[in-house]
Formats: structure tokens, sequence, C-alpha cells
């Protein structure tokens, strides 16, 4: 059984139909990428997924429960944290207080310190901007941190929202090496990503967005080969 | 520079010109001595401690809700009545005169857990329902709570004013004499305490905000409502908990107020809590400190502008909004008040 069942959900905000009938599954240790492009209702799937958004229709499946009806707050306790877009992290909020947030849930004091020493090794530079505003950061450090926040909650799925939204490209690089990284330490991922190109060469499996359906998915090797995706996402002709 | 700013400078310059030639006449004249300087410092200290204590509950629920709480005198007020009726019965069973720490203790508790309680149903009531929809319809709703908690408490309690019974040992107007120049000057044992109380809960404030898991959790929501609500936090929670904090506040300065002042009735959360709200904005809305600063400066203010100025100290409250005006002709965010703008992504 898939860690992550998602059934033809279908999300709206007031009458616009966002989400027309999404399926998919998230096995355990896998990176799974869904690609798409602007306004394709990606974002809109891993917010139904954290529970910001309800869907009017279909079901969620978190190992084995039903989840789609929990409000958000419950849906982190359950194991399921999200790296937003735009990261979000909290500008007026030092580093340390803001990986404190991420553990919010959390009162096991051993292992969260645990958890700190490990996101510490995984991004040594927030180590030395601990007592930092967030908001001093830079544009790649505020996506480590964003990624070590949602770490922090001891997660058994990490939801990734355009990690690589403006950053240069070599920021790029290193953190789809992190997302490779803790993909390795056992972590199942869901990747959202407009930079199709990066996130099919890290993940096992991939689906493709449009206007709020599941158009293609498959092995991400293969759907990196499908003549389609390469002329409307990979910029090839 | 444009030429409205040049404009509303000119005014400013010229205000305080105005300001600075009516307290040099006074100075030249020595109108006032030494003692009447520090007799009005002193009021001016105490009433600003209770401001700055009303205004925290306002900046406090505009810093997470981007709302202006129009009831929150009211839920000032409900806590005096509260705290009035426990001293009452104190006082007539003789509790008062025996244990006067311990009834002014208890004094406190009711009024703090009355106002906290009404906080929270004020929130539950008339703000939740209203969450998401358009700014300016929950403040509509909060005039009319504060319309409906004055009425009703006209209709529990009528509309005669009571005058608080301290116990003997916290007599009104009552305390220790001190000398300047010459002449003595009272420090109330009621202005004693109101002050010190009132340091003692900013400074408690200030601690809850910045070290505790609920004052983290306080200021993820204030930044970002769905980001926190992705790290685990119970955002309706936390609200609840912020109209609580501002109850216990609230109703604090309220049973401070009766102390102090005396006399209240179903009306007198009205002004003190226009003047906080006055306050939280001259400090800056949304900004801890800044309301405190607030409510000292305008405490101060309207203590002892109308003496500066050489004018009728019945003109104080003009006299204290003008000091609002003038600051935030020079200040438009307030004095510490940071520019509100949206976070940076």
């Amino acid at each position: 059984m898939a860690l992550l069942e998602v059934h033809n959900i279908h999300t709206y905000y007031d009458h616009i139909h966002a989400l027309k009938g999404i399926s998919f599954e998230l096995d355990r240790g896998e990176i799974v990428a869904l690609i798409g492009a602007n306004g394709a209702g990606k974002t809109t799937t891993l917010n139904t997924i954290s529970g910001i958004r309800h869907p009017r229709e279909g079901s969620i499946i978190f190992d084995g429960q039903p989840i789609h009806h929990l409000p958000a707050h419950e849906i982190v306790q359950l194991g399921i944290a999200q790296v937003p877009e735009g990261r979000k992290i909290f500008s007026r909020l030092t580093v340390m207080e803001n990986l404190d947030m991420g553990a919010f849930t959390r009162r096991d004091r051993a292992a969260i310190q645990e958890d700190l020493e490990r996101v510490f090794k995984l991004f040594p530079r927030l180590k030395e901007r601990r007592n930092q505003l967030g908001g001093t950061l830079s544009g790649g450090e505020q996506q480590m941190l964003a990624i070590a926040r949602a770490l922090m909650a001891r997660p058994r799925v990490l939801l990734l929202d355009e990690p690589s939204m403006g950053l240069a490209p070599i920021l790029v690089e290193s953190i789809f090496q992190t997302i490779t990284e803790i993909s390795q330490q056992g972590m199942t991922i869901l990747l959202v990503e407009q930079n199709a190109n990066m996130a099919l060469s890290v993940a096992h499996r991939a689906y493709v967005l449009e206007t709020g359906r599941i158009v293609l998915y498959g092995p991400a090797a293969e759907v990196r080969e499908n003549p389609q995706v390469r002329a409307a996402y990979l910029g090839e002709a | 520079m444009s030429l409205g700013l040049l404009l509303r400078l000119g005014i400013g310059l010229l205000v305080l010109a105005f300001f600075a030639y009516r307290f040099y006449g006074v100075l030249v004249r020595g109108a006032y001595g030494a003692e009447t300087w520090a007799r009005l410092a002193i009021s001016g200290l105490i009433i600003g401690s209770v401001y700055a204590v009303i205004a925290l509950g306002y900046t406090l629920v505009y810093g997470i809700l981007f709302m202006i709480n129009f009831a929150h005198g009211e839920v000032m007020m409900i806590g005096a009545f509260a705290g009035y009726f426990v001293l009452e019965a104190f006082a007539a069973s003789g509790f008062s005169a025996r244990q006067p720490v311990l009834a002014i203790i208890i004094t406190f508790l009711a009024g703090m857990t009355v106002s906290m309680l009404v906080g929270i149903s004020l929130e539950r009531i008339a703000y939740r329902p209203l969450r998401g929809a358009p700014r300016l319809v929950p403040l509509i709703s909060a005039i009319g709570a504060s319309i409906f908690l004055q009425n009703a408490a006209q209709l529990m309690f009528g509309s005669m004013r009571r005058t608080y019974s301290n116990p003997p040992a916290l007599e009104r107007n009552v305390g220790w004499v001190l000398e300047v120049a010459g002449k003595p000057v009272s420090i109330t044992y009621t202005g004693v305490l109101t002050f010190a109380f009132s340091v003692v809960l900013m400074v408690g404030l200030y601690l809850l905000v910045q070290r505790t898991r609920l004052g983290r959790a306080m200021r993820a929501v204030a930044e970002n409502k769905e980001a926190a609500a992705l790290m685990g936090v119970d955002v309706d929670r936390v609200i609840a908990n912020t109209f609580a904090i501002s109850g216990v506040l609230a109703g604090a300065a309220g049973v401070m107020w009766g102390l102090h002042n005396g006399i209240i009735y179903h009306y007198v959360g009205f002004i003190p809590g226009l003047k906080a709200f006055t306050a939280a904005v001259l400090g800056g809305i949304g900004n801890i400190p800044g309301a405190m600063l607030g409510g000292i400066v305008l405490g101060i203010a309207e203590s002892l502008t109308p003496a500066v100025l050489d004018m009728p100290f019945q003109l104080k409250d003009v006299l204290a909004f003008a000091v609002l005006v003038l600051v935030l002709i020079f200040r438009p965010t307030g004095i510490l008040g940071e520019v509100l703008a949206e976070e940076k992504v």
C-alpha cells in the first residue's frame, strides 16, 4: 500500500474549479515530481494535501487513514510537512525560532535536539546564522531555512513547492543535491516544480498537470523522453 | 519632496513653534513651581501606565488580525464592574479591612478573569464568523459589540455612577508625601499600585511573547497565518488566546481605573479605550514596546501639555490628541512603528 494516496480530488476556489479529479500516489522513500505550467494546480494540490484547502470531492489517504477533512495543524502532526512556495519563512523570527516553529507540534526535546544537529549538518550556513532574523537571509539561505524548518517536524512525507524559484542556477543545483540527500536518508518527497528539467533528473516518478488534470505520468526518465513534455516543459522544439 | 509632504511638515513645524513660544512664556513668568510640574508628571505617568496596559490589547489584536477591536474599552469596563462587585462584597463582610492584600489580589483576579471571558466570547461571536471577510466588516462588528456591551452593562448595572470601595489601607488620595522645592507633593498608594502593577503586566507580556511557545506561535501567526498553520499551529486557538490575553490586560486596567480614579459606570471604558487606541497608534500599532511607550507618552502629554501651553486643564483631551497629530505629522507610522509592508518574499 502506498504511503500517500490521492483519489480523484476536486478542489475549488469559490466558483473556480481548480483541481478536476486528480489521483496519484506516493510510495515510501520515493521522490515524485509534479510538473506543469503556472496555474495548472500544482500548489493547490499540495495545499489540499496539507489541509490549507479542503477538497469538495475525493479522498486523501495517508498511511491508511483518511486525512482530507482534517485541519492543517493536525496534518502536520500526522507527519506531512510542506515547504511552501516562496519559502514563507518568518522574517521577524530568528533562524533558531523558525526552526523551533518547525518542531512546534513536537514535545520530544531530545529528539528535536538531534534533528537540529542533523539540519545544521545539512545546512552549516544556518548554524552560523542561527541568531539572525529570518528576513536578513539571502534567497538561497531562506530556501535552506524553509527546508530545514519542515524537516524539524520529523515528517514522513515532505512536500516541496518550487524550491528552485528565484534562485541562481548554482544554488538550484545545490538545493537539488540536498533534496537527493534527504531522499537517500529515507524521506518520501513530493516535489512540485516549474523547473521540469531539474525535477525530472532527481525524481523517480512524475505526473504532469495541466489545468487541474493529470495528463501524463510514468517513471521520470520516460516522462522526460515524452515529446510533448520536451516541447512544453523542457524548452526543446 | 512632494508639496503635500512639505505642507505637512510646515504645519507641524508651525505648531511646534507655537508650543515652544507658549512654553517659553510659561517658563519666563515662572507660572508653575517645580512641585506643580512634579505633581503633573507623576499623575501623567500613572494614567499613562494604564493607557499602556489597555493599548497592549489593541496592538496585540491588530498585530494578528489587522483589526481594531473597538470593543476593547468595554472589555475593560466589564472588568471594572467585576472588580467593583467583589470589592463591595469584601467591604460589606469586613474582609477588606482584615485582609487588604488578599482582597485586592482577588479583586484583580476577578476583573481579569471576567474580562478574559468577555474577550474570548467577543472573538468567538463577533469576529470569528467574519474571518476572511473584507477588513471593514469586522470593524463594524466591533463597533456594534462595543455598543452592545455598553447597553448590556447599563441594563444590568443601571446608569448611576458607582464608587469603588477601596480597602481602608488603600484609600484614594492618600499616600506618601515628598517634598519638592519646599512644597509637598503626594504620591498616592493607589497610584503606586497602578504604576507598579502596570509595569509587572508589561514585563510579563513581553516575556510571554518573546520567550514562550505561545508567544512564538503568536508572532508566527501575526506574520503569516498560512505558514504558521503549516507548522502545526492551530491558528484559531492562537487568535482566541490573543483575545484572552488582551482581555486579561483590559480587566486589570479596569480594576486599576476603579481603585485609582474611584468612579465607574457603563460608559467608563469609552474614553480610556479611545485614548489607549490613540496610544497604540502613537507608539506604532502592532508594535508591543510601541504601545507601552505610546501609553506613557500620551499620559504625560495630557497631564503636562495644558501647563506647558498655559491653557485650561479642561483642554487636556484636545491637547493630548493634538500631540498625537503632531507625532503623526513627523512619524506617520508612530514612534516605534515600522513600515507596515507585507513580508518580503
